[in-house]
């Protein structure tokens, strides 16, 4: 995802001169030939996030249209109220696009692991959240941001499903199991493992990419009295919109995701997936669980 | 064309500071409305008068000019003297002191540039005008918008926040010559700035002048003596018990 971002905003920068980057070294070396290109319009701050952020809030007062890149804790978590204050309150607008995601860099620990990052931009107003699930949907998503007015966060991932879906982000089925079923929403890179988890259950998958705005139409449309969301952040994060979109009918509603101890452990991000059961085997067993609730209890 | 008397009646509004007399002061009674003001808000008004009367290539016909100068208020809480500045050169009609910081009212404790006509940046939280500076003179430069100068005020007790040396580093290692820093030094910062406030931009290769911030001259010298490929900065030094 990470490549086909460096190459979609090369393109960008070099189609249209409202366009301009601003890094905080994170990627630097690779955007150096279009640095090389657009001195004025690429710009790397140094290690300076909250700065990246002022700069980006000033670009745009000016009426350029500025794309800020780094890992997701240091451009969203540490530059928060920069985020909040020089974008937001100034009715500035940049398209935020970070790597690194929940736990890609399981290895580097709890400094590199950003799995709040979602939650935290949910506190704003008006922000559009893509969490891409396949390095294909990146480019269309990112044109579709930069031309908008509005701002937007897109959260790349290493991870990824093995086929890339197409559209602005409402729902999809990609497995129907038929009226009564439960429905189970994906959000992004867990959605592979979510089919993998509902194979031989009466559960129907739908996926999304646009966790913000959510889908509301879209998930009244599919869903019936039990909803199951898996999001690969913060467990829960859109709990509350599902809970609102579903207030006037009966239902039943499992939010799954990353969950909020700090396990102080490393390895590989697919060591953190099963940690927090998000591996298929993690969420069967939670689906299983959640569909047959007398039966768990016993 | 300015005429000779129009310069000399500019020259004696601005020196009225020195008399007692200061062309807003009215207007900031209107915003006092009895309330009693810190420091914070006389010693930035000398600055502010200066800025809007003899420097700043802005008018309340230009706001959405994009070659117009900008004028960032970073130290959001001495905004009395903003609005009564404002209102004195027709940006927002006098009316609007009265009810300073009223329910119905635009004008806050804080500005809000999206309420107050003229207003570039809302502020408060220090230590964001500098990095909003630094990327307005950028996006300036980009757009090959040379002739307009951004300038941003701080104060010297806000230098202590982070954030404004990652903007006083960034901005002279980048060469920002149409950006002005206005520091406001009225002794203010906990622990004081060792060898002068000055330096602490000198250091990142800024042009520096440090002058009376209650001489509206020599302000005024300062703040239009930027030369060269550097960012330029103005210490205003004053009284912290003014």
């Amino acid at each position: 995802m990470r490549e086909s971002f460096i190459d979609t905003t090369t393109d960008l920068l070099a189609e249209d001169p409202r366009t301009a980057l601003v890094l905080a070294d994170i990627s630097a070396a690779s955007f150096a030939p279009a640095a090389a290109r657009h001195p004025d319009r690429v710009l790397n701050v140094g290690i300076r996030e909250q700065l990246m952020l002022g700069v980006a809030g000033g670009l745009a007062l000016t009426g350029l249209r500025p794309i800020v890149h780094s890992y997701a804790p240091f451009l969203v978590e540490r530059a928060y109220e920069q985020i909040k204050l020089d974008l937001d309150h100034q009715a500035a607008s940049a398209v935020l696009v970070s790597v690194g995601a929940s736990f890609d860099r399981a290895a580097a620990g709890r400094t590199h692991l950003s799995p709040a990052d979602v939650a935290l931009l949910d506190t704003l107003s008006g922000w559009t959240v893509h969490v891409p699930g396949h390095p294909a949907e990146v480019p269309g998503l990112l044109r579709a941001t930069v031309a908008a007015e509005t701002s937007a966060y897109l959260r790349l991932s290493a991870l990824s499903n093995d086929h890339p879906y197409a559209g602005a982000g409402d729902l999809v089925v990609v497995r129907d199991a038929g009226p009564g079923a439960a429905l189970l929403v994906a959000v992004g890179p867990v959605l592979d493992a979510a089919l993998a988890a509902a194979t031989g259950l009466p559960v129907t998958v739908a996926y999304t990419h646009r966790p913000r705005p959510f889908d509301v139409a879209g998930l009244r449309a599919l869903a019936g009295t039990e909803v199951i969301l898996v999001e690969p952040y913060l467990a829960g994060t859109s709990a509350r919109l599902l809970s609102a979109a579903l207030a006037d009918r009966p239902h039943r509603l499992l939010t799954l995701g990353v969950g909020r101890e700090e396990l102080r452990r490393y390895g590989a991000a697919e060591d953190h997936l099963r940690w927090h059961g998000l591996d298929p085997a993690g969420l069967r067993q939670a689906v299983a669980r959640f569909l047959t609730p007398a039966t768990a209890a016993v | 064309m300015t005429s000779l008397a129009t310069i000399a009646t500019r020259v004696a509004e601005a020196a009225a500071p020195l008399d007692g007399r200061h062309p807003v002061t009215p207007l900031l009674e209107r915003v006092r409305a009895g309330r009693e003001f810190g420091p914070n808000v006389y010693s930035t008004l000398d600055v502010l008068w200066v800025l809007y009367d003899r420097v700043l290539r802005i008018t309340p016909a230009t706001v959405d000019d994009p070659e117009r100068d900008r004028f960032l208020l970073s130290k959001g809480h001495a905004v009395a003297g903003y609005y009564a500045v404002l209102a004195a050169k027709g940006f927002v009609p006098p009316d609007w002191l009265d009810d300073q910081g009223g329910p119905e009212s635009r004008l806050g404790d804080h500005p809000d540039r999206t309420l107050v006509p003229g207003v570039e940046i809302g502020s408060g939280s220090l230590g964001h005008g500098l990095g909003l500076a630094v990327g307005t003179a950028l996006g300036l430069r980009a757009q090959g918008l040379l002739d307009p100068r951004v300038y941003v005020l701080v104060g010297d007790a806000e230098l202590d926040e982070g954030s404004n040396h990652e903007a006083i580093a960034y901005a002279g290692a980048a060469g920002l010559a149409n950006l002005t820093a206005i520091v406001v030094d009225n002794s203010s910062a906990t622990h004081g700035w060792s060898g002068g406030v000055a330096t602490r931009f000198t250091v990142n290769g800024w042009t520096a002048a440090t002058v009376d911030g209650r001489d509206p001259d020599a302000l005024h010298t300062a703040l239009t003596g930027q030369h060269g490929h550097r960012p330029h900065v103005v210490v205003a030094v004053v009284d912290n018990q003014a």
